[in-house]
């Protein structure tokens, strides 16, 4: 029987193929009294052994696929499999209790994980807790005769149906076989669904009972245009979702000849249309998609991937990387934004009301001089390697971006103090996010080389509405004229000082929103990678003198909907 | 039997890389080795008895070995444990 399953669009495109479950089977055992222990110990290195094979088998495939690094972590599994101590720990289980090798197991490995848990001041041992757990899933699985999922092992064409997707899950998908991806949870910013992106597969998430509606094997539909799964369809469904496919695809090939192209609107304008990125590796995927600037790299993302602060070298290797493989196009790192929904176990943050209206951002790196300087100097020092460009996130006020300078030229005047090489001029802006900030950009103008509008936050701070809670979520209004005013503002402000001004956020690629930019004369357009070419073919086909009434027009209406209506009237009348 | 103490300076302690090495090195040679700290004794070939330790930055060791290749086999982890600035 065909079933629709609705959720959240997470990446564009169509894909048909079988189920694959990426969903742990069901482990709990009974705990008995054996009296052959000798052939309980047996049982029990029958289930080693067997774990370590397969280990062995998903080590090889993981390292050719995905390489030696991913393939590292099935290393130190066979290494827990193989350890005197713990396997000598659960034979004299056996042997002294006369437990069953499954409750053996359980005790001798939960005892480990207590300890490492119990090192709270040591992200890295709580992490080898985890690699505990994995082993135990494995080998208990093999005592009770279950299958796990072994993703790596994929070898034929799958959509993987999971509850939801954590990075060790991904790492381990070879993407020549992964076809889309459907999941009960996340939303357009969860891990899966950023991955997905990424990897430019199509996604659903959200789609809530997708593991629990879906079967191994079922023939399952991903929409990721419109989110929609179908499990089991008909050759009706087949065909119909085949061909959206299809024409989605041809309509990709058309926009990819756009790649090497100039984005420049129909009256001969030029923009920048960059990306937004997370580790110097995205830097591959946003030559591929013919970005001309790294818009946004999010420096956090050094932070959160790691189990301990990252120091100055760490970081410098890593904005180096990305200004060289950049081949001298704009680089803008944002310094560290952690707070708010970001955080880092090694460095605990004070519980707040409000997270996002507390200590996070530059309000972290100007009180806490020992992060921010490292990072300051690992930028300037790779600003000699390609074009680097820095800016200061949840900027307020006049007097902290003095302050965030002022630490900055500090850091400069230093290192060349060392006789260690930097870039002669390197641009030194802000995020605008904050309200207060955007009321006075003109007084900032004077002192930042440029703005960069960050529209999620910018969003929930103008409409104070979280934007994680789903009650307050009609407030998540960008073409409101209230946010229309405020991103104009900070346009006119920045030219007005000659000074330029971009956006980072979803907004920067989202197809409404681009006409109204172009007619405020935003200059660079910073989104996700996989966007860029759908924008550089839209602004071909808009000029900026009608884009420009069309913006009289929204300033003065009063709702979303109605900006909305009004540039859905306009491209209608282009199409014409 | 042979034994010899050692100064733990690594930062990080004997965590992760470090503890690793160290058993590798141990698991080259047949004696029994061991890995005495704060009055608990754990094998020295075995990954998770070294890590679930905690042996931190400063910590004093003692690390013995008994067995037919016991002289080689504390040479060898004393050259891992400075090679490697584990230990002064």
């Amino acid at each position: 029987m065909t079933q629709k399953l609705s959720g959240i669009a997470a990446s564009n495109g169509v894909a048909i193929a079988s189920a694959y479950m990426l969903v742990d089977p069901d482990l709990t055992f009974e705990k008995k009294t054996v009296t052959d222990t000798d052939a309980e110990k047996q049982r029990l290195h029958a289930a080693l052994d067997a774990s370590v094979a397969e280990l062995q088998q998903i080590k090889a495939v993981a390292e050719k696929n995905l390489g030696a690094d991913e393939a590292e972590v099935f290393e130190a599994h066979i290494t827990i499999l193989e350890d005197p101590e713990m396997v000598g720990q659960m034979e004299s289980k056996i042997e002294s209790d006369k437990v069953n090798a499954e409750e053996a197991l359980k005790e001798v490995t939960d005892g480990f994980i207590a300890i490492f848990e119990g090192m709270t001041d040591n992200v890295y041992m709580q992490e080898r807790a985890a690699d505990v757990r994995d082993v135990t899933k494995r080998v208990m699985s093999h005592l009770l005769g279950k299958n796990l999922p072994n993703p790596a092992l994929i070898n034929s064409e799958v959509v993987i149906v999971a509850h939801d997707l954590t990075p060790s899950d991904t790492a381990q998908l070879d993407r020549k076989y992964v076809k889309g991806f459907i999941t009960d949870l996340g939303g357009r910013t969860s891990h899966s669904a950023i991955m997905s992106r990424t990897l430019e597969i199509p996604a659903v998430v959200g789609a809530e009972t997708a593991t629990t509606s879906i079967k191994q094997g079922d023939k399952v539909i991903v929409d990721g245009l419109d989110g929609i799964g179908v499990v089991d369809p008909s050759d009706d469904d087949v065909a119909s979702y085949t061909k959206k496919g299809a024409d989605f695809a041809a309509q990709k090939a058309e926009w990819d000849k756009l790649r090497d192209e100039p984005s420049v609107s129909k009256d001969g304008k030029s923009f920048t249309i960059a990306a937004n990125i997370g580790t110097p590796d995205d830097v591959a995927a946003v030559n591929d998609d013919g970005g001309e600037a790294v818009g946004l790299f999010r420096s956090e993302f050094l932070y959160m991937d790691s189990s301990v602060l990252p120091d100055e070298e760490t970081q410098f290797k890593a904005y180096k990387k990305a200004v060289e493989d950049m081949h001298g196009k704009q680089v803008v790192v944002r310094t560290m934004d952690i707070g708010g929904d970001k955080h880092l176990d090694y460095m605990p943050l004070p519980e707040e009301m409000n997270p996002f209206l507390g200590y996070r951002a530059i309000r972290i790196s100007l009180k806490q001089p020992d992060l921010f300087r490292p990072q300051l100097r690992a930028l300037l020092r790779a600003s000699a390697f390609g074009n680097i460009a820095i800016m200061f996130p949840m900027i307020g006020t006049v007097d902290e971006f003095k302050r965030a300078r002022a630490v900055y030229d500090e850091e400069r005047q230093n290192l060349i103090n060392d006789g260690v090489k930097v870039a002669d001029h390197i641009d030194v802006g802000m995020m605008m996010e904050v309200p207060a900030a955007v009321l006075i950009a003109d007084k900032l103008a004077k002192y930042a080389d440029f703005f960069s509008i960050g529209t999620n936050d910018l969003i929930q701070y103008t409409f104070a509405a979280d934007r994680g809670n789903e009650h307050v979520s009609y407030l998540y209004q960008p073409y409101n004229p209230s946010l229309l005013r405020l991103i104009k503002r900070v346009i006119d402000a920045a030219h007005a000082e000659g000074k330029w001004a971009g956006m980072c956020g979803e907004m920067a690629g989202d197809q409404v929103a681009v006409p109204l930019l172009m007619g405020m004369g935003l200059d660079e357009y910073s989104m996700s990678a996989t966007s860029m070419l759908q924008t550089r073919s839209l602004m071909k086909r808009l000029d900026t003198k009608s884009t420009a009434k069309l913006v009289e027009q929204a300033l003065d209406v009063e709702t979303n909907e109605e900006v909305a209506d009004l540039v859905k009237t306009y491209m209608d009348q282009l199409n014409d | 039997m042979e034994s010899k103490d050692f100064h733990i300076i690594a930062d990080t302690g004997l965590h992760a890389r470090p503890a690793t090495l160290l058993v590798q090195t141990a698991s080259k040679f047949s004696s029994e080795i061991n890995l005495a700290y704060d009055g608990k004794s754990v094998n020295l070939k075995s990954i998770m008895g070294v890590m679930s330790l905690g042996v931190g930055k400063d910590a004093d060791v003692t690390i013995s070995a008994d067995g037919a290749d016991e002289k080689d086999a504390i040479a060898a982890i004393n050259d891992t444990m400075t090679k490697e600035g584990l230990s002064d």
